[in-house]
């Protein structure tokens, strides 16, 4: 890098650089903290941003693996994943049938009735999970589906759609309709021309909403805390605060390592789809 | 035709149970039982009259708005920061949406580690000598000298930190309230700051140009030109965030759960304490039904806003 570029991008870094420091800290500080033993961790002597090994620590050398390992071995915490990965998947599923077709529908309603619709879907997710949780917690227990992960299946998608049907007009709308036109001349039905023109150029939105809807599931904590009881049913965000927690005794090094994992790999998926996000979020009711 | 599945199931499962709510608000049920005596208003004043849900309600506001704030002051400066194309951009990007991609509850417990009550790797780098070779570093005396400039200011009591007895982060009031609206703070600025960026980024190069060419630059460009045109979309981050927060029920509940003494509770933990952990249902969604009118509130701030930007 030359000396002039820098300089004309220094300004960006003494700005940013913080930002990222402070927005980014803890999870140094997981990544410190996870792969410490005990012995290490809790005396108070040693300074807490290096490893320090104590002769006869009885976990060995810090750092160390045990503590990441035992969340994999002692732990349903492998468990948790595929619960998590498994209502996810379900829950995208139904939320692009659902979506798709009315996303695509509402981008090309014209006039006051598409907008209002589309509108008053996407107000619907500003109905949050704390105002709804106590009646379907009655609804799930009369329907049989306490302690299942398919109450979260059928509960999931009252938050997901909404969001996905905004996203996805967002980005319908920025598709030319001569394309779907042409198709039709061709002879297409409306249905096939979705299907084989509009569906595949859209794939890089579809995917994008596809990664939003899963990292909205994995957040939820409400749902999931008010009806999943059994600890080898719960997803990643109940299990790991409810198990590495007994008590008072808190597993620091595991709970931080359990948080680690999804974090990084979600925040890898979004860095990568950000600007994907960006236009289908300003292009939804906003444009 | 092809909307009618989807807005089938929203009715289903936002517009039904929505409706159970209210009708539960309005009778005496208690956990078990969907049904119970119709009470009318009952519940809604009898927990107005409870001084837990003051605090919850006073915390609600409180947490909202001082979060938001310093959302918005932070993505506003990080957005133009990041506008321009540089070096690391993209490593700099994935630190800063790390807090908004993890999953809430579970980076709340990275900062409930952060804060320990005697780990808390804050209270280390207050209170030790930071300077390698017994350069006595302390950084609690810089910060004590800026406390005591602010305790000069009309009401304000900042106290001292005593390096003897470092903060208690969660276990006392102030402090407690202080850290939530950081956490709250901290997970909302990523998803502020790339909104901003979308805001920004819409502004068509044309009219960046024809500012130049009236001569317009720097605060005067910022204030003329880009502040009308990214205010729309920043105030829909701002809404956004506004509803983030005032909904969310896992920072507060896994943090301080409420405590020191109910000093903390927002309406969506009082809700879930009243409605589900001591089974008073009716009572419950009384509580979290107080919620209703700020985000009618919002929604219709929002329409506005929202036609506003068709407009323009």
């Amino acid at each position: 890098m030359t000396w002039s570029a820098i300089r004309s991008h220094g300004l960006s870094y003494l700005i940013v650089g913080p930002f990222a420091i402070v927005l980014a800290f803890p999870f140094y500080w997981m990544v410190t903290t996870a792969l410490k033993t005990n012995g290490d961790l809790y005396n108070l002597a040693n300074v807490p941003f290096k490893f320090t090994t104590t002769k006869g620590d009885p976990e060995g050398h810090s750092p160390t693996l045990r503590h990441i390992s035992f969340i994999f071995h002692q732990t349903h915490y492998v468990r948790w994943l595929e619960n998590t990965v498994f209502v996810g998947a379900l829950v995208v599923v139904i939320t692009l049938v659902l979506a798709l077709p009315a996303g695509y529908a509402l981008a090309r309603l014209s006039g006051r009735l598409g907008q209002s619709v589309g509108v008053g879907i996407f107000l619907t997710y500003l109905v949050p999970p704390t105002l709804l949780f106590l009646p379907l917690s009655r609804v799930i227990s009369k329907l049989g589906l306490e302690d299942r992960l398919w109450s979260l299946v059928l509960v999931y998608p009252s938050f997901t759609v909404p969001f996905s049907v905004w996203l996805l007009m967002g980005f319908f709308r920025t598709i030319p309709l001569e394309l779907e036109d042409a198709a039709m001349m061709d002879g297409c039905s409306r249905l096939t021309a979705l299907w084989r023109v509009i569906f595949p150029i859209s794939l890089p939105g579809i995917l994008t909403v596809v990664i939003f809807t899963f990292s909205l599931c994995v957040n939820d904590f409400v749902y999931a805390i008010s009806f999943i009881s059994t600890s080898s049913n719960r997803t990643l965000s109940v299990g790991v605060p409810t198990d590495l927690i007994r008590g008072d005794v808190f597993f620091w090094q595991s709970l931080m390592a359990a948080t680690l994992i999804p974090s990084i790999l979600l925040a890898l998926l979004y860095n990568s789809f950000l600007n994907r996000f960006i236009e289908g979020f300003t292009g939804g009711a906003f444009r | 035709m092809l909307i009618g599945p989807a807005v089938l199931f929203i009715v289903l499962l936002v517009g039904v149970p929505l409706g159970l709510a209210v009708y539960l608000s309005l009778t005496n049920a208690t956990a078990g039982s969907l049904t119970g005596h119709w009470v009318g208003f009952h519940n809604f004043v009898d927990v107005w009259n409870t001084p837990n849900f003051r605090t919850a309600l006073k915390n609600t506001i409180v947490f909202t708005l001082a979060s938001q704030a310093l959302v918005v002051v932070g993505a506003a400066i990080l957005a133009h920061a990041l506008l321009r194309p540089f070096r690391g951009r993209w490593f700099l990007r994935f630190l800063i949406v790390l807090p908004w991609a993890a999953p809430v509850a579970l980076s709340t417990i990275g900062f409930l580690w952060i804060f320990d009550s005697q780990f808390s790797v804050l209270n280390w780098t207050l209170v030790h000598d930071l300077l390698p070779g017994g350069g006595h570093f302390y950084l609690y005396k810089p910060v004590n000298w800026l406390l005591g400039g602010i305790d000069h200011l009309p009401f304000v009591h900042a106290g001292k930190v005593d390096p003897l007895n470092p903060p208690q982060w969660l276990g006392q009031e102030t402090l407690a309230k202080l850290s939530i609206i950081l956490v709250q703070a901290w997970r909302i600025l990523p998803f502020a700051t790339v909104i901003f960026l979308a805001g920004l980024s819409s502004i068509p190069a044309e009219v960046e140009d024809a500012a130049r060419m009236d001569g317009a630059t720097g605060l005067r460009k910022f204030w003329h030109v880009t502040l009308p045109l990214q205010l729309p979309i920043a105030v829909v981050a701002l809404l956004f965030g506004i509803v983030f927060t005032a909904t969310d029920m896992t920072v507060v509940y896994v943090l301080t759960n409420g405590g020191p003494f109910n000093s903390t509770q927002v309406l969506t933990t009082w809700a879930y304490q009243t409605g589900i952990v001591s089974s008073s249902l009716g009572e419950g969604a009384a509580v979290s039904l107080y919620l209703l009118p700020v985000l009618a509130v919002i929604a219709i701030l929002m329409l506005r806003f929202a036609r506003k930007v068709e407009v323009s």
